[in-house]
C-alpha cells in the first residue's frame, strides 16, 4: 500500500459521528454515540473520561477492534483521508501497527506470556514489511534501546514474566514505535504502573513522540496526566465528547459544569490546602441514560430544558467547544 | 533440572513399593493358583513338590519378602503357566501395544486438536456445534460397544480391514512392528481408532474450550492490534497457550492407554500386554499379573516425569524445583 502523500491542511485523523453499540437482549445500547475528533500530524490529543464514558470503546473503534457483542453501527474514520471503517479486513490489518499502533491499559495481561519478547516484537515488524528476521531483530533491539531498556539483545530473548510491569509498559512503547507509525493509540496506558514509573513513562511517551512527529491519542481518566501532556483535550461522557479545546482553554477555563468537576477532584491541579470536589453518583449505566442532557441527574447547574433538549456542541471558534445550556461562566484562560 | 529428576526417581521408587505391596496381596487373596495349575489326578506328593517349587509353601509376607529380594536383582519372578520370566513375557508383547498405543493418540491429537481450535475459535457457528456434539458421542459409548461397531461396520459389512489379529510384521532393529507393512496397517488401523476415540473427544473439548478462552484474551487483542494475521495469530498466540492442558492428557493417556489398552486387545485379538494380563488373570498366573501392573506402574511415573518437564519447555512461567515440592 502507497501511503498518500501527507497533506498539512487536512488533520492525519478525522472521526465524524462515530456510533458503536453494545447488543444485549434487551436491545442495542450506544457506548460510543456520536463522536467526533480530529488529530493533526504530530499532535497530542488527551481522551478524558471516567469508566464507562466511552473513551476506551472509542479507541479501539479507531482500529476496528471492537468484538462482539459491540458493533460499529455509523460514522466515518478518516485516517489520511481514506475511511478505515469501509476498507477490507486486509487493509486494515495492513494499517493496524504499520501506521496506526496502540499501546493497552495492562501490561501484564497484554504480552503472550509463552513467546519471548524477542518473538512478539519482530512479528509487528515481519508481518508489515519484507524484511528479513536479523533486520527485525536488529530494529526491535534499537527501539528497547529507545526507551530506556539496557542489554536489549539479551532481553529480546527473554519472557515477559521476567519484566516488571513498568519494563514490559517499556516493551508495548518500544513494540508501538518499531514502525514509525503516524499515530499511537495509547488506552490509559500508565494507569496500572506506580505513580514514579507513571511519570517516567509519560516524559519518554512525549519525548520519542515529538522526536519522531508521532501524533498521540491518549485515552485516560486521569486529567492530571493530561494536563502534562497534551496539545488539545477532548473529554468524553456518557458516549460523546461533552467539551473539547485547546488543553490551555480546557484546564483553566472549563464550560462544561463536568469538565469543572472533573478538574475539582484532581489533586495535582488545585491548590495545597483547598479542599477536593467530587461529582455526586455515578455514570450512568448505558441502558438508563436520561433523556435530554445525560449529564443532568449529575449536575449543580441544572435547568428545565436539561430533561427536554440534549445540547448540542457549541462554541466561540473552530476547536473549541461543550455541550451545555447552561455552562460555567466565562473566564480569561490564564 | 538435575536435582527435579533425581527427587522424582526417589518419589518413584516408593510409589512402586506402595504398588507392589497392594498388587501382590491383592493377587494373594484372588484365589489359589495350584488348583488351576496342578490336574486333579496327581498325587499328593507331586502337589507338594509343586507347591514348593513355586514359592507357595511359604506364608504370603515371606513370599514377598521372597519376591522383594529377587526384585533388587532386577527379578520380577517366573511365570507359572509359561515357565519364562514374567518380565521377559511382557516385553515381548509391549512392541505391539506401544505401536498401538501412538497410533492412536497420533489420531487422536492430530484430527481433536485442529478440530477443537476450528470450534473453540467460532463457537457460535453451525460447524462448532456440530463438531462439539460429535464430541459426545466420542467419549460417552463404550469402548467395547465401538469397538465392535467398528468391526461390524468396516470389517464384516464393507470387509474395508480385517477384524482381529496383527497381521504381518517385519523385524525393525530386532523388534515385530506392523506398522512397516500393508496387511499390518490394515489390522492396525481399527483397533487404534477404537483406541484413539474417547481421547480424540477428550482432545477436541480440550482444544475447543481452551481456544475459546484464549481467542478472548488481550493479548491476542493485542497481537491483532499490531497487525499479526490471523493465521499467525493462530498458530503461535492460541496454540501454544493451549498445549499445556492437551500434553498433560496426552502423557497421562498415554500411560493409561498402554496399561488399559486390555478392551480393545481384547475385542479386536490383538496379540498386546493387555490381552496378556486378562489371560494371566483368568490364569492366576501371579508373577505376571504382578509384574504387568509393576511395569505399567513403571510407565506411567515416567510418562509423568516427562509431561512434568515438557511443561518448563512449553510455559516459561514454570520452574521445576519450586514445582517438586
Amino acid at each position: 500500500m502507497t501511503p498518500l502523500p501527507a497533506d498539512p491542511s487536512r488533520p492525519l485523523l478525522e472521526v465524524r459521528g462515530l456510533r458503536t453499540v453494545f447488543h444485549t437482549l434487551a436491545g442495542a445500547y450506544p457506548a460510543v454515540d456520536g463522536v467526533d475528533l480530529s488529530i493533526a500530524r504530530g499532535e497530542v490529543v488527551g481522551l478524558v473520561g471516567e469508566s464507562g464514558s466511552g473513551k476506551s470503546v472509542t479507541g479501539f473503534s479507531l482500529m476496528r477492534l471492537v468484538d462482539p457483542p459491540g458493533e460499529i453501527v455509523a460514522g466515518e474514520v478518516l485516517f489520511e483521508g481514506r475511511d478505515l471503517l469501509s476498507l477490507p479486513e486486509s487493509e486494515m490489518r495492513a494499517i493496524r501497527g504499520d501506521r496506526i499502533a496502540m499501546i493497552f491499559q495492562d501490561p501484564l495481561m497484554t504480552l503472550n506470556p509463552v513467546l519471548t519478547i524477542g518473538e512478539q516484537m519482530i512479528e509487528a515488524v515481519t508481518e508489515h514489511h519484507g524484511v528479513g528476521e536479523r533486520a527485525a531483530r536488529a530494529r526491535a533491539v534499537e527501539a528497547l534501546g529507545q526507551v530506556g531498556i539496557a542489554s536489549a539483545a539479551e532481553r529480546l530473548r527473554q519472557y515477559p514474566h521476567e519484566f516488571s510491569g513498568g519494563m514490559r509498559q517499556r516493551v508495548a512503547i518500544a513494540t508501538a514505535m518499531l514502525n514509525e507509525p503516524d499515530l499511537i493509540i495509547a488506552d490509559e496506558p500508565t494507569t496500572a504502573l506506580d505513580v514514579t514509573i507513571q511519570g517516567q513513562i509519560l516524559h519518554e511517551m512525549q519525548t520519542l513522540c515529538e522526536a519522531s512527529g508521532t501524533a498521540l491519542l491518549w485515552i485516560t481518566h486521569d486529567l492530571g496526566v493530561v494536563a502534562e501532556l497534551a496539545d488539545r483535550i477532548c473529554v468524553m461522557y456518557s458516549g460523546r465528547i461533552v467539551e473539547t479545546g485547546s488543553a490551555d482553554a480546557v484546564l483553566d477555563a472549563p464550560r462544561h459544569p463536568y469538565t469543572a468537576g472533573l478538574l475539582g477532584s484532581v489533586p495535582s491541579v488545585n491548590a495545597p490546602g483547598t479542599r477536593l470536589h467530587q461529582i455526586d453518583g455515578a455514570a450512568p449505566p448505558l441502558s438508563a441514560r436520561p433523556t435530554g442532557c445525560p449529564f443532568r441527574t449529575r449536575c449543580g447547574n441544572v435547568l428545565p430544558v436539561c430533561a427536554e433538549i440534549d445540547p448540542p456542541l457549541v462554541g466561540p471558534v473552530p476547536g473549541r467547544g461543550w455541550r451545555c445550556h447552561n455552562p460555567m461562566p466565562e473566564r480569561d484562560a490564564a | 533440572m538435575t536435582l527435579f529428576i533425581l527427587r522424582r526417581a526417589i518419589q518413584s521408587v516408593f510409589v512402586l513399593l506402595a504398588v507392589s505391596i497392594v498388587v501382590f496381596f491383592a493377587v494373594y487373596a484372588i484365589g489359589d493358583p495350584v488348583e488351576l495349575l496342578v490336574s486333579p489326578d496327581t498325587s499328593a506328593a507331586e502337589r507338594e513338590v509343586m507347591i514348593r517349587r513355586l514359592g507357595l509353601d511359604l506364608p504370603i509376607w515371606r513370599q514377598y519378602l521372597v519376591f522383594l529380594g529377587n526384585l533388587a536383582q532386577g527379578d520380577l519372578g517366573t511365570s507359572f503357566v509359561h515357565g519364562v520370566p514374567a518380565v521377559e513375557l511382557i516385553l515381548q508383547r509391549l512392541p505391539a501395544t506401544l505401536e498401538l498405543v501412538v497410533l492412536s493418540l497420533v489420531i487422536a491429537v492430530s484430527i481433536g486438536l485442529p478440530l477443537g481450535m476450528i470450534a473453540g475459535l467460532a463457537p457460535e457457528t453451525r460447524t462448532a456445534r456440530t463438531i462439539m456434539t460429535g464430541s459426545i458421542f466420542g467419549y460417552s459409548l463404550p469402548a467395547f460397544w465401538q469397538g465392535m461397531m467398528l468391526i461390524f461396520v468396516f470389517a464384516v459389512f464393507l470387509n474395508w480391514a480385517p477384524a482381529a489379529g496383527r497381521g504381518d510384521t517385519v523385524s525393525l532393529l530386532g523388534i515385530e512392528v506392523s506398522f512397516l507393512t500393508a496387511d499390518g496397517w490394515s489390522h492396525l488401523i481399527l483397533p487404534a481408532i477404537n483406541l484413539a476415540l474417547p481421547n480424540l473427544a477428550l482432545v477436541l473439548r480440550l482444544a475447543a474450550s481452551g481456544t475459546a478462552e484464549a481467542r478472548l484474551q488481550d493479548y491476542v487483542k493485542y497481537a491483532r492490534a499490531k497487525g499479526v494475521r490471523r493465521g499467525r495469530i493462530v498458530r503461535r498466540h492460541i496454540l501454544r497457550n493451549i498445549l499445556v492442558p492437551v500434553v498433560t492428557v496426552i502423557g497421562v493417556e498415554f500411560g493409561s492407554l498402554i496399561a488399559y489398552s486390555t478392551i480393545t486387545e481384547t475385542v479386536f485379538a490383538w496379540p498386546g500386554m493387555g490381552k496378556l494380563l486378562i489371560d494371566s488373570v483368568y490364569q492366576l498366573d501371579r508373577p505376571v499379573v504382578v509384574a504387568y501392573v509393576m511395569i505399567a506402574t513403571f510407565i506411567f511415573v515416567s510418562v509423568n516425569l516427562l509431561v512434568d518437564l515438557a511443561y518448563a519447555v512449553l510455559d516459561p512461567r514454570v520452574e521445576l524445583e519450586k514445582g517438586a515440592s
